[in-house]
């Protein structure tokens, strides 16, 4: 919570959910995600199509899922579809307009690892893996990715390549909007509060900044009652 | 054929088996996995897409000697704190990972499903992936395309859980589905685990039947889903994936907790048991 009364996290998933349009269909995983989506589904965004990997298609959760795989995910779906079908029809099948993803690491061509630091063989951390990112990464047009800045995630070279950066559209962090230009991340927008030079040296490469880059609006007091209407005891975790 | 579960893995289940336990966040089958542990199986090939807190308990109590995954994580919370020792450390033993995408899981199964020797999709391209799996590219006879070939997954047994069977044996489950159905069928022998055994299944919208005669052998277990959920039975104990963090953190800690509430216990209904008065203890 900072001295506008808003978390950083706040600001990233109104951030997200703003670049969602009503009728986007939309695959969400857990955690900051799942709230953007949820968030403009119940602001801006009702036709907002919520698929979540497990299989439920037109999710409408009334409070923000643990996991993927929620009970009340399946209670609220269009549909609901096996794995395979998932997969083959509706994310290969290029069913799917907005994919969004996270990671440990990116590097200046949105480029992510969710796979290890360290060594594969050897690794310093073992990550959980890619998932269902190699894939949402190449079949869905448009991907964003949220992400923490620091310099430990925006790294000049990643320790494994998990997903590639070609469909990436933007990145949303706690400080700033990238987006690509020319093939490189750029920044073109800070969040109230955040100076230009905060997101340079929380970045592990030279990065490419902007003419012109401007500040990003607040949430307003619907967006984070919204926000905040969502949130459960179980949402803690996804910190 | 319906079984007692501890007779059921002592006959399907040989030490260095190929196992899939599947149930993508619903009907996660770990009172079988449970039973593996007690059993003392070993040198186990595990397969399982989201090889959540069930395979977590597996390693850390050494039954596998690799695993074949695309995700490893506590869902919504974070780490896999044995598997990350196992593959780390190599405590309790050392674990071979084949990695593998959702997408190529998914098709896999689909394949060991369909009687095939490998799936197809448009995957695991551009990135290091490819490079440390089996993952070949295959040319497309009628479009010249090049897409992503996985080697099918033929499980020595599949082991599923489902909502409820009949007396014969027919096995019926709703809501997600996830690959249980493709596991079963994918695989050499199966064990489903039940809720309920009821006298006739009534068909439900969105539900997948098993007929008596793919499954190799039904076990009542009600609860067996425990920590996840059985759709329309039980929800999912999300405080327990939060509190599995803490517990399997240590490696002391972990063997302790396996010792009271599964080496310790006979069955699913003593395991519970012995949550439910730890829980009253504190």
């Amino acid at each position: 919570m900072n001295s506008n009364g808003y978390s950083a996290d706040e600001m990233m998933a109104v951030e997200a959910a703003r670049r969602l349009d009503n009728g986007t269909v939309c695959f969400v995983g857990i955690g900051l995600p799942s709230l953007a989506a949820n968030l403009a589904r119940r602001t801006h965004a009702p036709g907002c199509v919520l698929v979540y990997e497990s299989g439920t298609i037109g999710a409408k959760p009334s409070q923000l899922p643990l996991s993927i795989g929620d009970g009340e995910l399946a209670e609220t779906a269009d549909a609901v579809v096996s794995v395979p079908e998932m997969f083959a029809y509706w994310l290969q099948g290029r069913r799917i307009g907005v994919g969004f993803l996270g990671a440990a690491q990116i590097d200046r061509h949105g480029n992510l690892n969710s796979t290890v630091i360290g060594e594969y063989a050897a690794p310093n951390v073992r990550l959980p893996g890619g998932g269902g990112a190699p894939e949402i990464a190449t079949s869905v047009e448009n991907v964003f990715v949220m992400l923490r800045h620091s310099r430990r995630a925006f790294v000049p070279r990643l320790d494994f390549m998990t997903s590639v950066g070609d469909n990436v559209r933007v990145v949303v962090t706690d400080l700033a909007i990238l987006e690509p230009r020319a093939d490189e991340l750029t920044l073109v927008a800070v969040h109230p509060g955040v100076a230009v030079d905060d997101v340079v040296a929380a970045t592990g490469w030279e990065l490419r900044v902007a003419d012109g880059v401007h500040e990003t609006a607040p949430p307003t007091g619907d967006e984070l009652d919204a926000l905040r209407a969502l949130e459960t005891k179980g949402s803690s975790a996804w910190q | 054929m319906i079984l007692p579960l501890d007779d059921a893995v002592d006959e399907l289940v040989r030490d260095g088996d190929v196992v899939a336990l599947e149930g993508f966040t619903h009907l996660i089958p770990h009172a079988a996995g449970h039973e593996l542990i007690r059993r003392g199986k070993r040198e186990l090939t595990l397969v399982r897409m989201t090889p959540d807190v069930v395979y977590d308990q597996l390693v850390g109590m050494g039954c596998a000697r690799k695993l074949v995954f695309s995700w490893g994580g506590n869902p919504g919370v974070g780490s896999l704190h044995r598997f990350r020792d196992a593959v780390e450390h190599g405590w309790p033993q050392p674990l071979e990972l084949e990695e593998h995408s959702h997408a190529g899981m998914a098709a896999a199964y689909a394949a060991g499903a369909s009687n095939l020797p490998f799936g197809v999709l448009r995957g695991y391209s551009g990135g290091d992936l490819p490079a440390r799996t089996r993952v070949e590219s295959v040319t497309c006879p009628f479009t010249g395309e090049e897409l992503a070939a996985v080697p099918a997954i033929r499980p020595d047994v599949g082991v599923v859980h489902a909502q409820q069977a009949d007396r014969h044996g027919n096995v019926q489950l709703w809501g997600i589905l996830g690959v249980q159905k493709e596991v079963v069928l994918a695989s050499a022998r199966s064990i489903v685990t039940v809720e309920e055994i009821v006298n006739e299944l009534k068909l439900r919208p969105g539900g997948a039947v098993l007929p008596s005669w793919v499954v190799g052998a039904v076990a009542l277990a009600p609860s067996g889903a425990h920590p996840s959920y059985a759709h329309g039975y039980y929800e999912r104990d999300n405080d327990f994936y939060v509190a599995w963090d803490a517990i399997s953190r240590d490696r002391g800690r972990f063997r302790e907790w396996m010792k009271r509430h599964v080496l310790d216990t006979a069955d699913v209904e003593e395991y519970r048991a012995s949550l439910a008065a730890e829980v009253t203890a504190a």
